[in-house]
């Protein structure tokens, strides 16, 4: 019975020690939580080398080269170059333009404040690709006074023109 | 005694200001077709609404206004300035129309950005802006960095003799050519041929790269008018650092220090004269300046430890130090990285870079290098006028394409420029402490402004004050233009008001 209870405490303790440990040490290993650009950007150096988890729009175009993908993401603020995997990259379908709104992608990887591998730029290297919101086609609405005015402008130029004519008679 | 300018003055400058508006009119086609090749239905309401606008307003002041008199210099000079002002207002209607600009007075800042090759930017949502406005950027950017007025000149004003007053009032002294509508032409020339091979070669890097084709040829496209007219708008919100490519910086780097040149030394290099760029005073000071002051920014940067390699030291130190000196503005950086991480003789180095600027002659803006050669030149001089008997008699000369002996007179204007620049620097900064911005941050500010570079260390956002928007705006406006024709309009404004 003695030793049971011994064992149950041991395990108690062990636990404790492994909790106390991973408190400590979980800075270095990474953020459970999203963390912005901007928050990124102005404290790079805390962040530097540590696994991160950032959120945002694909923009622009996927670019393929030398076995790997680069795809800037945006969120609220800035923008943020994340080197990825092609498999990573085939995840996503839309890229933010003008006609389209992106995927928005949640990135768990290593943020560089100034990447060895990519000549000391700002960049994520990406662990794990996550699409947690599917980009599509922007709908464009046309505003129907703006064709009124459009029309209203060729008129008076058609008038203008007309005057000139008159005038120089 | 002040005169009073006549009706007939205001005639003659309203006239030709209408054929630079009709001029400018005719640029809006370019995004208005490109929108309707891409079925952008608002953007091309957008531009059809700017190109009927501008057309109106130039065929209403040529109508009004006919005349066959010529300009005189007060006329010319007068002109000019104004017509920086009325591209500004009218090219950026079809920016505010478009609603990525929050006001009128930020799409303004963006028009005056664009046309005088300044890039800095108020614009929101940039990553999700039409191809017709980006377009409409970069070519604000093409028009400005040629001369607004020697872009129309070459179109419009054929055989005027008041042509050499424009050109000379929008910071061009020398003509290329005896006649100075060849001259615009050559220039336009030049131009076209490197945007032919720019365009081509930024398009194979970006294939390279991983682009579509489409993409790849529209970035080169923009990417070529902004380096060469050393303005530094981009397609997205990240700059250069977007591409994350070398082979794109380094061809952007030839493409910048190609458009910071003067326009006579590309006429010398094309007729065969290759040994001019070993000669020309100009050069030479650009070359050394560079050195010196990369040298500077480098060991600052080594010191702390900003960069593991010395690649990547030289890759990132050196691209914005040639951005800064060429005065483009582009950037391979993220955004708060001079402000955080850039040890304050960097941030100087970079600072100093951008109020030197390149040559006299090109797109660029800044002091100069000619007249920081004539400086150092003088300085010389003077020394060595100590130092010789007293009867003796000292001559001074400089190779800028051609010998020429250095007289008072050149030395005095070159001198005058340089203090009027740091007037302009010194009042920008103390405008931007007045708003509260640390002193580092607005002189940085300030100079980019007043230099035309548009590097950012993040007070150009679309929140800072109307006030500093607007002091920005008449620093890249009186920077571009080199002050003379700004002063010569508030001179006449000031004659209109207390004039006999």
């Amino acid at each position: 019975m003695r030793k049971r209870v011994y064992g149950l405490w041991s395990i108690v303790y062990s636990l404790l020690v492994l909790q106390a440990g991973l408190i400590y040490l979980s800075p270095s290993l990474g953020y459970a939580q999203p963390v912005s650009a901007a928050e990124l950007m102005h404290n790079a150096r805390e962040y530097d080398g540590k696994v991160i988890i950032f959120e945002g729009e694909v923009i622009g175009e996927v670019m393929h080269r030398h076995g790997g993908a680069w795809v800037n993401l945006r969120d609220r603020d800035y923008a943020i170059g994340v080197w990825m995997k092609p498999e990573h990259a085939a995840l996503i379908e839309y890229a933010g333009s003008y006609k389209t709104i992106g995927d928005t992608l949640r990135i768990q990887g290593r943020f560089n404040h100034a990447c060895i591998d990519h000549a000391g730029a700002l960049d994520i290297h990406a662990l794990s690709v996550e699409k947690i919101s599917p980009g599509g086609l922007r709908q464009e609405q046309v505003n129907p006074q703006r064709l009124r005015n459009l029309f209203i402008l060729a008129g008076v130029l058609c008038l203008i023109l007309i005057l000139r004519i008159l005038i120089s008679k | 005694m002040l005169l009073r300018p006549q009706i007939k003055d205001l005639k003659i400058v309203t006239y030709y200001l209408g054929k630079i508006v009709i001029g400018l009119s005719l640029a809006f086609l370019a995004p208005l077709f490109l929108a309707l090749a891409k079925q952008e239905i608002n953007p091309a309401f957008d531009f059809a609404s700017g190109f009927l606008i501008t057309l109106i307003t130039g065929i209403i002041l040529v109508t009004l206004c006919r005349t066959k008199e010529d300009l005189n210099w007060m006329q010319g000079m007068s002109l000019v300035g104004l017509s920086w002002l009325a591209a500004m207002f009218l090219g950026a209607l079809p920016l505010f129309l478009s609603g990525h600009w929050a006001s009128y007075l930020d799409a303004c800042f963006e028009a005056m950005s664009g046309f005088s090759t300044t890039g800095l930017t108020l614009v929101q949502g940039l990553d999700h802006l039409s191809f017709a406005h980006n377009l409409w950027r970069h070519l604000m950017q093409f028009i400005g960095g040629q001369g607004i007025v020697i872009v129309a000149l070459s179109f419009f004003v054929r055989g005027v003799s008041g042509a050499y007053r424009m050109y000379f009032a929008e910071a061009r002294e020398e003509r290329v050519l005896p006649n100075v509508i060849n001259t615009a032409r050559f220039i336009g020339l030049v131009s076209l041929v490197y945007l032919v091979l720019g365009t081509l070669a930024l398009t194979l890097v970006g294939r390279a790269e991983g682009m579509p084709a489409g993409s790849a040829f529209f970035h080169g496209l923009c990417i070529f008018m902004a380096a060469f007219n050393t303005g530094g708008f981009t397609l997205r919100s990240q700059s250069i650092l977007y591409y994350q490519s070398f082979p794109l910086e380094v061809i952007t780097i030839i493409l910048m220090v190609l458009g910071a040149i003067n326009f006579k030394l590309h006429y010398s290099l094309w007729t065969g004269e290759r040994k001019e760029v070993f000669k020309d005073i100009e050069i030479i000071t650009l070359f050394i300046s560079i050195m010196a002051i990369f040298s500077l920014t480098a060991l600052s940067l080594k010191r702390a430890g900003v960069y593991p390699g010395v690649f990547m030291l030289f890759r990132r130190g050196f691209y914005q130090l040639a951005s800064a000196h060429t005065g483009t503005g582009f950037s391979t950086l993220s955004p708060g990285q001079f402000t955080y991480f850039w040890p304050g003789l960097a941030f100087l180095g970079i600072i100093l870079a951008m109020s030197l600027g390149g040559s006299t002659g090109s797109t660029t803006g800044g002091i100069k290098a000619l007249r920081i050669g004539v400086f150092f030149k003088t300085m010389v001089g003077e020394i060595k006028k100590i130092m010789l008997p007293q009867s003796s008699v000292l001559t001074q000369k400089i190779h800028h394409i051609k010998e020429v002996v250095l007289e008072d007179r050149q030395v005095r204007l070159c001198l005058l420029i340089f203090l009027m620049y740091l007037g302009l620097y010194v009042a920008g900064t103390i405008a931007g402490c007045f708003y509260g911005y640390p002193l580092r941050e607005a002189l940085f500010e300030s100079v980019s402004a007043g230099a035309n570079v548009g590097l950012s260390c993040g007070i150009t956002h679309p929140g800072m004050p109307a006030g500093l928007k607007i002091i920005y705006i008449l620093q890249m406006w009186i920077g571009r233009l080199e002050f003379i024709s700004i002063f010569t309009l508030l001179g006449v404004l000031v004659a209109a008001a207390r004039g006999k």
